[in-house]
């Protein structure tokens, strides 16, 4: 009976701190504005079917694709197993659904499999980001939490399969010395453990298969409060991400609506408008955002792919792509942070996203080429923030670099990027 | 030029109206490299009897350079300038010798009241050539290796890969990948108005990287379709001495060349 309480206790701590990191997220993506991702439908779920549910841009690189699916499929088919575990947790039987029997064997050597499987993948992948030469991976932004924070995720995923195969090894094992009510013949992945445990006393297995069980819940109870926390995220977010990512062409940037008032207003004084909800040209803090581009910062999964595909990262540049969406997101929980330990109330800390994370080194390095979007697993767009960083600087602060001041002279005044004269523009048709 | 060529101007004076406007870019009117390539477009058309024109003094920048850098104002005063004489016109169609002008035409343009079915030059050439009002064969660029450099705002940003590649063939040119193309392509370093500044601080320049992309494959005629990436891949060249082993050309060019216009 004490442990259905502390199983049920266990349940609603781990609830509450879900909701409570939930709320948190939620009030921290709504500091955006509303953007006007609503419309086709049909296309968006499209895109969210074919990217984040069929992970057609990870197959780039097909072999860690295969690991990613192995790992993604595990997460989704194991995680059945978690009905069985919350009615055996609260109504103290051992393995509820054994009654089953043929469908039982089939889904539980199913599961095995596939933790076999994920057990691999995840011990490939500590390999490859700990040891293999890939540099996406030693970059500056990767050091101290996002390094931890990858390795521990991996680390427990194979933990938490490794109970699982050790609890089963002990249920057949008992099953054969007819020392278990709940009789289960032996699986197809966890009777290679079998040897091992075979010298164990009988009592010994049955702790050892009690100890297993609890610890693969509160496992999964951990792992998921964990997961709102961390990078992982991606696992639910990919999804609303991908549904409102951008379906335009990617070459294109929007047009803002509060400028095309005033420039209407300017060549027609006349014109009539449509008036827009307006705060300040560009984006100098996230709450300038739209909702949207905060969810994809709340998604990044810290691949890195984007800097890896950029072209001034590549030579060296201080421009990073997947730092930009990390620091939007970091200065987000900044922001909920000290919401939060005012009581909801947002005091001005002089900080915002322009300087005080994203330099302005960083944001004029970007040269617009769509690398980064094109190479993200889940369709962020790092280069639409920098440009609209860019609209503040320019728009608001009247802050660019001199040549680029003396481009917009030019553009201005003869219609063209260099100080040539208009009249001049056919001279080549009678060269 | 040994032809005429005529401004939209000339056309309303007529009482004519082009099938298709030729949208030249500053760079294609101004840079002494980049008049070559216009040059090279508007011989085409000529040759093949395509009707069009050109806007001469009453072209101005897209705004493309000023949005890029941030400048949202100027590039809706340049949008909304432009749109007006577009529309004056009533231009249907245009095509373009640079493809930041036309995704700029092409996809921010409609939203301000601008809509014209607009195609970079390469698109216009491969249907030239797919409805046999040009004729290629094989000429000066057979058996060459020449490998294409992707625009990114003509690749990855308008999803356009196989007309300048279709043209190479047309050539009977060897057409070579560089390890990094088509939507892998790496920018040339021009884009996002970085064309008009100094790069940031680094280890190496964006071209000299690219470069060695297309060192790699051993070209000896490394082509473009965009007048920016043309100046950034003929620095490269020059950066390793390598003008005399290769040449940097835009597909224009190379089709005007093999057809001896």
């Amino acid at each position: 009976m004490i442990s259905q309480i502390i199983f049920a206790l266990l349940l609603v701590v781990s609830g509450f701190f879900i909701f409570k990191r939930y709320q948190f997220v939620k009030g921290n993506i709504l500091l955006g504005q509303k953007g006007p991702e609503t419309d086709r439908k049909g296309e968006r779920l499209k895109t969210m079917i074919l990217v984040a549910f069929g992970q057609g841009k990870m197959f780039s690189r097909p072999f860690v694709a295969l690991m990613h699916l192995i790992i993604y499929i595990g997460f989704v088919v194991i995680n059945i197993e978690l009905i069985e575990i919350i009615v055996d947790g609260l109504t103290g039987e051992h393995r509820s659904f054994v009654g089953f029997r043929g469908y039982y064997r089939l889904l539980i050597n199913l599961f095995e499999v596939l933790a076999g499987l994920v057990i691999i993948a995840c011990v490939v992948f500590l390999i490859r980001r700990n040891f293999g030469k890939i540099k996406r991976f030693q970059s500056a932004e990767m050091k101290t939490w996002p390094k931890r924070d990858a390795n521990i995720i991996l680390i427990t995923e194979i933990l938490l399969m490794k109970a699982f195969l050790i609890m089963n090894a002990a249920d057949s094992i008992l099953t054969v010395r007819s020392a278990t009510p709940a009789r289960v013949p032996s699986f197809w992945v966890s009777q290679i453990s079998q040897p091992f445990l075979k010298p164990l006393s009988t009592g010994a297995l049955e702790g050892l298969s009690h100890f297993c069980w609890w610890f693969h819940i509160v496992g999964i109870l951990g792992f998921i409060v964990y997961l709102s926390y961390s990078k992982h995220l991606h696992i639910l977010l990919a999804f609303p991400t991908t549904y409102f990512s951008k379906l335009q062409s990617p070459g294109s940037l929007s047009n803002d609506k509060a400028v095309t008032n005033e420039v209407k207003l300017m060549l027609d004084p006349n014109a009539i408008v449509e008036p827009v909800e307006f705060t300040r040209f560009g984006v100098k803090d996230v709450s300038d955002m739209k909702r949207t581009q905060l969810l994809s910062a709340y998604s990044c999964t810290e691949c890195g792919r984007c800097t890896s595909a950029c072209p001034a990262n590549q030579t060296g540049k201080l421009l990073s792509p997947r730092k930009v969406m990390m620091d939007v997101r970091d200065r987000m929980e900044e922001i909920g942070n000290a919401k939060a330990a005012n009581k909801g109330v947002w005091i001005e800390d002089g900080k915002s996203l322009i300087r005080d994370y994203i330099s302005e080194e960083e944001v004029w390095a970007c040269t617009t080429c769509n690398a980064c979007t094109d190479a993200c697993p889940i369709n962020i767009n790092p280069m639409e923030v920098l440009v609209d960083l860019r609209r503040y600087l320019i728009m608001e602060e009247s802050k660019s670099p001199d040549s680029i001041t003396s481009m917009f002279n030019n553009v201005e005044n003869n219609g063209a990027p260099w100080a040539m004269s208009a009249m001049n523009r056919a001279d080549w048709t009678n060269e | 030029m040994d032809f005429k060529i005529r401004t939209m101007a000339d056309c309303m004076a007529e009482g004519t109206t082009p099938d298709v406007l030729f949208w030249v870019g500053c760079a294609g009117s101004f840079d002494d490299r980049a008049k070559k390539i216009t040059k090279a477009i508007a011989k085409i058309l000529h040759h093949t009897n395509t009707s069009f024109a050109i806007l001469g003094s009453e072209e101005s920048c897209t705004g493309d350079p000023a949005k890029r850098a941030g400048n949202e104002f100027l590039f809706q005063m340049m949008a909304m300038q432009n749109i007006s004489v577009l529309n004056a016109y009533e231009v249907k169609k245009i095509v373009t010798g640079c493809p930041h002008c036309f995704n700029t035409l092409k996809n921010e343009y409609p939203e301000l009241g601008g809509n014209y079915e607009v195609i970079h030059h390469t698109q216009l050439i491969q249907e030239l050539l797919n409805t046999g009002k040009l004729k290629i064969e094989g000429g000066e660029f057979k058996g060459k290796k020449i490998t294409f450099h992707d625009p990114c705002y003509l690749g990855r940003g308008n999803g356009e890969y196989e007309a300048p590649r279709q043209l190479i063939q047309a050539l009977d040119a060897e057409l070579v990948e560089m390890k990094r193309c088509k939507t892998n392509g790496l920018c040339c370093g021009a884009g996002g108005a970085q064309m008009f500044k100094e790069a940031e601080k680094g280890t190496k320049e964006i071209n000299v990287e690219r470069m060695e992309d297309a060192l790699a494959v051993k070209p000896s005629v490394i082509a473009t379709g965009c007048p920016f990436c043309n100046t950034m891949m003929t620095d490269g060249v020059k950066h390793f001495e390598q003008e005399h082993t290769i040449a940097v050309k835009d597909i224009a060019e190379l089709i005007a060349e093999a057809v001896d216009l």
